[in-house]
């Protein structure tokens, strides 16, 4: 048997929870540059189970927490619009969104959740791409825009739908928080900003807090019977199972959002037309995608049989041409719909869902239907 | 019961020898999803690879521990490929080979000598 197993390298950098990933008995693994679990003593299959069925706790403390301040809301929200095709300025005191920042050719630096608190911004960012994203933060701004990276702070996402019912031991608000919504909160003595989002497809919180003050939090919540720790393997086959994009492999600086299927993260205003059209970096290559449609796309992929289909499976129109129509980003076995599932870029020619397209998988072409995302329904909780 | 250094184990059983993987393997591997099997009847060389299994983490390739033929192979893994995971040494065998050169087996560890090689 051939195969590589990641050990933790030593120069990883530990997250306020790496005691106790170690005494749950997690296998650590090396991940954006941090020691982090990929499953733990259940195994992935069950924690994904688990977290569809009652709640997960993920620590996703290694992501970059990035403060963003000006003189005032105005002003920042217009610097920011200049970097995001997002309504910025729209957003309301807790309120957060999903977008992203693009680069000059129209591609993405990264995909970001921004949270207005006060009158001040922040943002998250994925691991791998923080130190990017605070550097294009800071040249790309005006002097009087500061940016801070919250290198203190930790994240603790706890997915599932009887994550509600577990925070409400903590603290009752929480029920009023409808999805995409942000609050401060005490928690058992502990501050903490909860918003009502994650990165599973189910109903679920996150929780931004001083590092110092994880550990407990973290510890307390698994002390609940409905809460299982969940490692990074279950969260990359919940969030393919939820059609949600991971950096790196879905997206990157050589994928546009419209590629990709996020023109729905692009709203009206920021549109051709639109009272604040364009004015962000590679706005006139973006805009002009939306409106002419891209050469590819970004769809979900359903392989026959049983056989999973990773990244880097190349795409084909039939069971003999040489040259790709497509390739797989991101696939594995999707738990909660029993079967291999993926998801890939296709030429626009194959995009519609119901077409038929072959994966090679070791030197043989098999059957790969193009279907609809998500694989599993989103069970966000809408507002009260 | 011999050990490859490729964590496959073999066991002698009636002139054929069972092939499968060993509990470190499996633990190491995670969650098994899928495993493709040899064809029946199939020649094979040592080294060669003739299997996939693929768990939640990785596919990983199975080689031929021998040279010979393919007699059997474990049909309930098409379907139940978490047996792999279950009962790595026993339910969760791969298939079945006549060696071709016995003698062959005698390169593997014993039990003893592959929980050093593991450690």
């Amino acid at each position: 048997m051939t195969q590589t197993i990641t050990p933790t390298s030593l120069s990883a950098k530990q997250t306020p929870l790496f005691d106790l990933h170690c005494e749950l008995g997690a296998k650590m693994v090396t991940f954006a540059g941090y020691a982090l679990p990929v499953q733990y003593s259940k195994g992935v299959l069950e924690e994904h189970r688990h977290t569809r069925a009652q709640a997960g706790l993920f620590d996703v403390s290694h992501m970059g927490q990035i403060k963003i301040e000006a003189e005032s809301w105005t002003e920042l929200a217009h610097s920011l619009e200049k970097l995001m095709p997002q309504d910025i300025l729209g957003l309301r005191e807790g309120s957060q969104r999903y977008g992203f920042l693009t680069t000059d050719a129209g591609g993405i630096l990264d995909d970001v959740i921004v949270i207005r608190r006060g009158d001040t911004l922040w943002m998250v960012a994925n691991a791998s791409r923080k130190d990017i994203v605070a550097k294009h933060l800071r040249s790309h701004s005006e002097s009087n825009i500061a940016v801070t990276e919250l290198t203190d702070w930790a994240l603790i996402a706890l997915q599932g739908p009887a994550s509600e019912a577990v925070l409400r031991e903590f603290n009752q608000q929480v029920y009023e928080l409808g999805f995409m919504e942000s609050v401060a909160l005490d928690l058992g003595g502990v501050a903490a900003w909860i918003s009502r989002s994650g990165y599973t497809g189910e109903d679920g919180f996150e929780l931004s807090l001083a590092a110092t003050a994880a550990d407990t939090i973290a510890r307390a919540l698994i002390a609940h019977d409905s809460v299982a720790p969940v490692g990074l393997g279950a969260r990359d086959s919940l969030r393919l199972e939820a059609g949600l994009c991971l950096y790196g492999q879905d997206i990157t600086e050589e994928t546009t959002p419209i590629e990709a299927n996020l023109s729905w993260v692009i709203p009206k205003c920021r549109r051709n037309g639109g009272e604040r059209a364009g004015g962000f970096l590679g706005a006139e290559m973006i805009l002009n995608q939306l409106d002419m449609g891209p050469s590819r796309r970004r769809v979900g992929l359903r392989p026959e049989g049983r056989a999973p289909m990773r990244s880097g499976v190349r795409l084909y129109a039939n069971e003999h041409e040489d040259t790709a129509i497509g390739e797989i980003t991101s696939g594995g076995f999707g738990q909660s719909v029993g079967r291999p599932i993926a998801m890939g870029y296709v030429n626009r020619d194959y995009a519609q869902p119901n077409t038929t397209v072959y994966g090679e998988l070791r030197g043989r072409r098999q059957p790969v239907a193009v279907v609809r995302l998500p694989f599993v329904a989103a069970k966000y909780k809408r507002s009260n | 019961m011999h050990y490859t250094e490729e964590h496959e184990w073999l066991r002698e059983e009636a002139g054929t020898i069972i092939v499968g993987i060993t509990t470190h393997a499996a633990e190491q591997l995670g969650d098994v999803v899928f495993v493709e099997l040899p064809e029946i009847g199939s020649a094979v060389t040592k080294g060669e690879s003739i299997a996939v299994i693929e768990s939640v983490k990785a596919a990983s390739d199975i080689e031929a521990p021998l040279d010979g033929e393919i007699v059997a192979v474990n049909e309930v893994l098409v379907d139940k490929p978490e047996v792999v995971n279950s009962d790595p040494t026993g339910e969760g065998w791969f298939f079945k080979i006549t060696p071709s050169d016995p003698t062959q087996l005698s390169g593997y560890m014993d039990k003893a000598a592959y929980l050093e090689f593991i450690k």
